[in-house]
């Protein structure tokens, strides 16, 4: 077959072209010095500087994601009202991560090489957030993150305007312990949030005096609850800690109340249920239960009532605010802030000039912690009402310094 | 033709028609020629015009277009719907990423990758991750994973003449069961995260883009190399008798052939492929997670050899380099509307043209030239 050995020929060829492309373009080994090779830089020779907004506009993440997105735009558009930033109006540009990881991070670097963004908002996962981490730690571009998360993290290009651990389920089992609810039982969604927290509540428990008497997981999504639920009622605990995300919630809880078990019988302590989700949830079925956050629609102050006010004036006037909301609607303040401070658009200017800079939020005063580059928050537990808000009945007092690792805790020495 | 109900030789009966079985119009110099000014635009030429972003992107579409060289031998060619393609993708992922993570952690004289240090493991190191320290082995393991994986449920599957649907869900059960398995193993795999900020590729900086574009040529002749050795397969006697398979195992098992092993080597090549996309996926892409193994993608990564024509090589890697270029562009302009229209392409694709966009130009020759036979019957008559 002649055909045959023309082919071989050619393949023989066109690996040795190939084995020379790479041997020639072979670059910098590890550990060398890539400095140089930082790359992108941020346009900002125009009128506007452009900002990027990376969240979940398609997918199972959506519903919660297009709030978030909302809150930004929100932000972004009061900035540009007032006059943009360094007398430079702001131009969002956004990019949907599709719920898709690896399409986060192709976004995220679609943000900062082709709209040459000087800065960037969203994510709202963790995963989501790994996977673009090393592109922007790569690019050295900033990333502003407004969700409560597992904590153990601290990315020199990102910033976490959401709560970490101690901002949230410390205070939360501070509170479950003082209300003499000692057994625990932790149901959460399969994935890398639940895990963590289950794993700071159990070694918090060791500690305290505190028992947990159960550990159940169910997959992301999973409507399935009929085998939890039961574990649940015969386990004997005093209140079931629940970090599950998404739909899961609305299934369990269903499955809660047609088990016979009530706020006053069995408390749930929720991380991941805000407004929105008691929305699509149903009162009847959350009415008296618990959450944690570190704001709520009720929060009392003159900046959330602006800020309630604004985003139902752009949005609609049954549109509830959450915690996640109000976190990326201060994200974009605070940079602005941190990029006035520092008289430049420079990321590492701003990165310097991040600490200490304060906002009036709608959860309160919040201040830039600038080493961990973390916010102060202060810790809110709520109780969900009758007419679908969330009612506070109990806070911190104050901020919280963020502790994203734990650090000052001694019983989170060994974790 | 003696017959009219034997088709010619070359064609099959039933099922898409094949590729390149349209002979007649095939010189010995065309496919070569094509396979060239292919792999000139691939190597040569897209690394001069496009950006780094832009060829990082390539590198992943091409990584698509790897798994579909394997699809279109398997399904095209062997008639099996490999919808679990996601599992051998994630093996060979998986084994590349653990290796980059622990190479990192040497590199920086860690004990332990960034995520086992955060997540806890107890007892450091699990014994069944410590031999993807050495290169050679976990590069071997990219492919010899998934393909031994393959060949232990195809044997059990094809010896008991599994077929059609019931081996379509099994396949999707088996990406189902590893993605919750990884999710459930935060510890040592990385959990809903999967593994993510790779430093460096075998001793080179992933941050240099110089890097990038070599993992990008790699990528590149690799997938030229695989379409060459499908090709071979695709012409072979062991071709022919894949076809005869698809479309009629019980007279191949009458002429004294075994169809289950015919059928067990095209799984197995095919999975070999997917592994070996799954572990040049990550160096381009930075990601490997759960989410790139279950269901859905499995079955995207089936779709685009669909729509380009499963059973022609060329129009299965570029049906696979198309739909994931698609994805990426069109669902910054409708970011909802994009999941619809890959549904839409999969119903009109297999409903309306089995053999895909690759089929159609013979289609309408076929169409046409029936019309001409008729119209030179009509004359003589």
């Amino acid at each position: 077959m002649s055909g045959l050995i023309t082919r071989r020929g050619l393949l023989t060829g066109i690996s040795a072209l190939g084995a020379g492309a790479v041997l020639s373009a072979c670059g910098a080994k590890t550990g060398s010095d890539t400095s140089k090779a930082a790359g992108a830089k941020a346009d900002t020779s125009g009128d506007t500087v452009k900002v990027g907004l990376l969240n979940s506009l398609s997918g199972t993440m959506a519903i919660s994601e297009v709030t978030v997105h909302n809150a930004l735009l929100l932000a972004v558009k009061e900035i540009n009202a007032a006059g943009g930033v360094l007398g430079k109006k702001l131009e969002p540009v956004s990019q949907d991560g599709a719920s898709d990881w690896p399409t986060f991070a192709e976004k995220a670097q679609a943000l900062i090489t082709d709209s040459k963004v000087v800065a960037t908002f969203g994510c709202w996962t963790s995963a989501s957030r790994k996977a673009v981490k090393p592109v922007f730690e790569r690019n050295k571009s900033l990333l502003f993150y407004p969700v409560q998360y597992e904590g153990l993290e601290q990315s020199p290009y990102i910033f976490y305007s959401g709560a970490t651990t101690n901002q949230q389920i410390v205070p939360a089992l501070d509170y479950l312990k003082k209300q003499g609810l000692t057994k625990l039982y932790l149901v959460g969604s399969d994935y890398v949030f639940p895990r963590t927290a289950n794993k700071i509540i159990k070694t918090y428990a060791k500690a305290n005096g505190m028992e947990v008497l159960g550990e159940d997981y169910a997959p992301l999504g999973s409507t399935e609850f009929a085998t939890i639920v039961n574990k649940v009622k015969g386990a004997g605990a005093d209140a079931v800690f629940n970090t599950l995300n998404g739909d899961s919630n609305v299934a369990f809880f269903k499955e809660y109340k047609s088990a016979g078990l009530t706020a006053k019988k069995l408390p749930v302590l929720s991380v991941s249920i805000a407004e929105e989700e008691v929305k699509s949830i149903g009162t009847q079925y959350l009415e008296g239960q618990l959450t944690a956050w570190n704001y709520y629609q009720t929060t009392p102050g003159a900046a959330n009532e602006k800020f309630v006010a604004a985003y139902r004036a752009a949005y609609g006037k049954d549109k509830p605010t959450s915690d996640p909301m109000e976190a990326a609607y201060i994200s974009v303040h605070l940079w602005k802030a941190m990029v006035e401070k520092a008289g430049s658009f420079d990321v590492e200017k701003v990165k310097a000039a991040s600490d200490g800079i304060e906002f009036d939020a709608p959860e309160g005063k919040v201040t830039v912690d600038g080493a961990t580059q973390h916010v102060h928050k202060t810790a809110r537990i709520g109780k969900v009402t009758a007419s679908g808000l969330i009612e506070e009945v109990w806070n911190s007092g104050g901020p919280i310094k963020p502790d994203p690792y734990l650090k000052g805790y001694d019983w989170a020495a060994d974790l | 033709m003696t017959t009219t109900s034997t088709p010619p030789a070359t064609v099959p009966a039933a099922g898409p028609p094949a590729g390149p079985p349209d002979r007649p119009f095939q010189n010995r110099f065309r496919i070569p020629a094509a396979f060239l000014l292919g792999a000139v635009l691939l190597v040569g030429v897209a690394p001069l015009v496009l950006s780094d972003f832009r060829l990082g992107l390539l590198a992943k579409y091409l990584c698509y277009g790897i798994v579909a060289v394997g699809v279109s031998l398997a399904w095209g060619r062997g008639g099996l719907l490999v919808l679990g393609q996601g599992v051998f993708f994630g093996l060979g992922g998986y084994a590349m990423a653990m290796h980059l993570k622990l190479a990192d952690a040497a590199a920086t004289g860690q004990p332990l990758p960034d995520f086992m240090q955060l997540y806890g493991t107890e007892g450091g190191l699990p014994w069944w991750w410590q031999p993807f320290a050495n290169p050679a082995f976990a590069l071997a393991m990219t492919v010899l994973l998934p393909m031994a994986v393959a060949a232990l449920l195809g044997v059990l599957v094809f010896r008991r003449r599994v077929k059609g649907a019931y081996f379509a869900i099994l396949s999707q059960a088996l990406a189902a069961a590893l993605a919750i398995w990884l999710v459930g193993q935060q510890a040592t795999t990385g959990g809903t995260n999967g593994l993510t900020d790779f430093q460096g590729f075998f001793g080179y900086d992933l941050n240099d883009p110089v890097n990038q574009r070599m993992v990008y040529v790699i990528i590149a002749i690799v997938l030229l190399l695989l379409m060459a050795l499908a090709r071979q397969l695709f012409v072979s006697r062991y071709g022919e008798l894949l076809i005869a398979v698809r479309d009629s195992e019980e007279r191949v098992r009458f002429l004294g052939y075994n169809p289950a092993n015919v059928k067990l080597v095209a799984y197995v090549v095919a999975a070999g492929m997917a592994g070996l996309a799954g572990a040049l996926f990550v160096p381009a892409v930075g990601i490997i997670s759960p989410a790139l193994i279950g269901i859905v993608p499995s079955i995207g990564f089936v779709i685009g050899a669909a729509v380009g024509g499963r059973a022609s090589l060329v129009g299965a890697v570029l049906g696979a380099i198309a739909v994931a270029w698609a994805q990426s562009t069109l669902s910054d302009a409708w970011p909802a509307g994009w999941t619809y229209l890959q549904g839409l392409l999969f119903v009109v694709a297999v409903g309306f043209l089995p053999g895909g966009l690759a089929s159609l130009t013979t289609v309408l020759r076929r169409r046409r030239s029936t019309d001409g036979v008729r119209a030179t019957k009509g004359v003589t008559a």
